[in-house]
């Protein structure tokens, strides 16, 4: 699937999850997407940069903008080497947090998208990837 | 010409003959360009950009003028006799040159004749998307019907998308208007499934968490039983049978009452 | 480090969140609030966030752990001004604010506040003149 536009950014300290979802939503006008979508993307990207720097210490967020013939779309990857999720579907289910939060991260976050993929290994890191297309 | 007429006569509108003769002469110019400058075989470059603007636009002014999709081809294909009658000429010695002259020109002229029907088709879908988007504005007004009172009667078949969009416009209509109740009717709608369901109660929902409420009035009797076997729960919100009954409510709601006009109020 | 300013008017107090807000800011809005409501013992807290063009599950916490706070110092809360993006977003993420009261504007998020008081009031007044008969 072509490519338009990328960005990649670093998730290294709380201001860079402002930073970042600031470029998340900077990405989502380009792309032509409603205010709603926007914001839905927006709040799921601050969901997971903030798992990445909370929970894996530290990772980068990629923002790629995509055309798919007749459609467009965002695509944002949050990558991080921390600890990795040992059971992802309890993560996946609401309510279930190892941190002090509601736990609506993660499931909030696959929630709020098109498209959700997930890989995590303990010991190594975790990789989110969430898709919207333009309606 | 003869054939140029032919076609521009089958048609219901009329081309004048000074018309014709300026479109064909103009084409033939284009794509003259077109065959010096770029290649015979591959159409697809820079240099036969002004020949497929031409037709585009022919496309266009001849729709507008009420010829169909048809009778604009044939224009471009009427090309082809005077083509290869030129051909006949010049290629007289050798019957090979000749055959590939000519299948050279029979794909170039049809792939121009075919641009203008994909031309049509494009301009039949930009006119229809843009009546959808006129009923869609049409047919979802908001409605101011009392101080802080809004009500959205919700006509037709209601589809994913327009719910959506319609569902927006009335959170956006609570925020300008400072309304305190909505009033969502659906009288107005024959069928209501599950994402539809689902769409007007994350409605109410999103309401509610703006700091207003809404009701839901004119439910039918098909509807009501359509809700329960969907298994839709509509325990939380306030459903009226009717759009009167669902205004008195309001009304109570945001603290208003109505009297009869002539009689003064028993104390 | 910058901190979200708290105005006060009369017995409430007024937030308004104008800025995109990092974890930190959040929290220390949180520990701002609950030392102005001790100090100036206000009776209600407004938020306004109508400059909030996204409300993720850290703020929506923050958001439910101030009101949480105000409730123990006896101070009543009320979010106003979300946007409905953010309203139907949250409604999209499962968020449901619990224990928050909304309201459209300012205006209306006093009255809320001034009509909670006077219901507390007869209220203790009842139970005190209970005792008392």
């Amino acid at each position: 699937m072509p490519v338009a536009k990328q960005v990649s950014m670093p998730i290294r300290s709380q201001e860079d999850v402002v930073i970042v979802r600031q470029a998340v939503r900077k990405s989502a006008i380009e792309a032509g997407m409603t205010l709603v979508d926007q914001t839905k993307i927006v709040t799921a990207a601050s969901e997971l940069a903030r798992n990445a720097f909370i929970y894996g210490g530290g990772g980068t967020a990629l923002i790629e903008q995509m055309e798919d013939g007749v459609r467009r779309g965002l695509r944002l990857t949050f990558e991080d080497e921390g600890p990795g999720i040992a059971d992802i579907d309890r993560a996946l289910t609401d309510g279930y947090t190892s941190g002090t939060g509601l736990g609506l991260g993660l499931g909030g976050a696959k929630r709020l998208s098109s498209e959700f993929s997930i890989w995590s290994e303990a010991g190594k890191g975790t990789r989110v990837t969430i898709t919207r297309w333009k309606a | 010409m003869r054939v140029l007429r032919a076609s521009a006569s089958r048609s219901n509108a009329s081309v004048t003959d000074q018309q014709l003769e300026e479109n064909a002469r103009t084409f033939l110019g284009l794509l003259r360009r077109a065959l010096v400058d770029g290649s015979v075989i591959d159409h697809s470059g820079a240099e036969w950009k002004h020949v497929k603007d031409f037709i585009a636009t022919l496309s266009r002014q001849r729709a507008e003028a009420g010829f169909t999709p048809t009778e604009t081809a044939t224009f471009i294909f009427s090309f082809k006799e005077p083509l290869f009658v030129q051909f006949r000429k010049e290629f007289s010695g050798s019957v090979t040159d000749l055959g590939d002259e000519i299948w050279r020109a029979t794909v170039l002229i049809d792939k121009l004749g075919l641009l203008t029907m994909e031309a049509y088709q494009k301009s039949r879908e930009e006119i229809i998307r843009r009546q959808q988007q006129e009923l869609l504005e049409i047919s979802t007004p908001v409605v101011r019907i009392w101080e802080g009172i809004l009500a959205l009667p919700l006509i037709g078949t209601l589809d994913s998308a327009r719910t959506q969009v319609v569902m927006q416009n009335l959170l956006e209509a609570i925020v300008s208007h400072s309304a305190a109740i909505a009033i969502i009717d659906i009288t107005g709608v024959p069928t209501v499934d599950t994402i539809v369901a689902q769409h007007l109660l994350k409605t109410v929902a999103a309401a509610r968490l703006m700091g207003a409420d809404c009701i839901i009035s004119g439910i039918r009797p098909q509807i009501a039983q359509t809700i329960v076997h969907l298994g839709v729960d509509l325990t939380d919100v306030i459903t009226k049978a009717t759009l009167a009954d669902a205004f008195q409510i309001a009304l109570r709601k945001t603290g208003y009452g109505v009297a009869a006009a002539d009689r003064p109020r028993k104390a | 480090m910058e901190r979200i300013p708290i105005l006060k008017l009369g017995q409430f107090l007024l937030v308004s969140i104008q800025v995109d807000m990092h974890d930190r800011l959040a929290l220390s809005l949180q520990d701002d609030l609950t030392d102005r409501i001790v100090q100036t013992g206000a009776h209600g807290v407004l938020i306004d966030i109508s400059a909030l063009d996204m409300v993720d599950s850290f703020i929506g916490r923050t958001l439910g752990n101030i009101a949480a706070m105000a409730r123990i110092l006896d101070a009543d809360t009320v979010v106003v001004g979300m946007q409905p993006s953010v309203a139907i977003t949250l409604v999209e993420l499962g968020l449901s604010l619990p224990g928050i009261r909304t309201a459209l504007n300012i205006e209306k998020g006093m009255d809320l506040l001034h009509a909670s008081r006077d219901d507390q009031e007869v209220k203790e007044i009842l139970s005190a003149s209970g005792e008392a008969g």
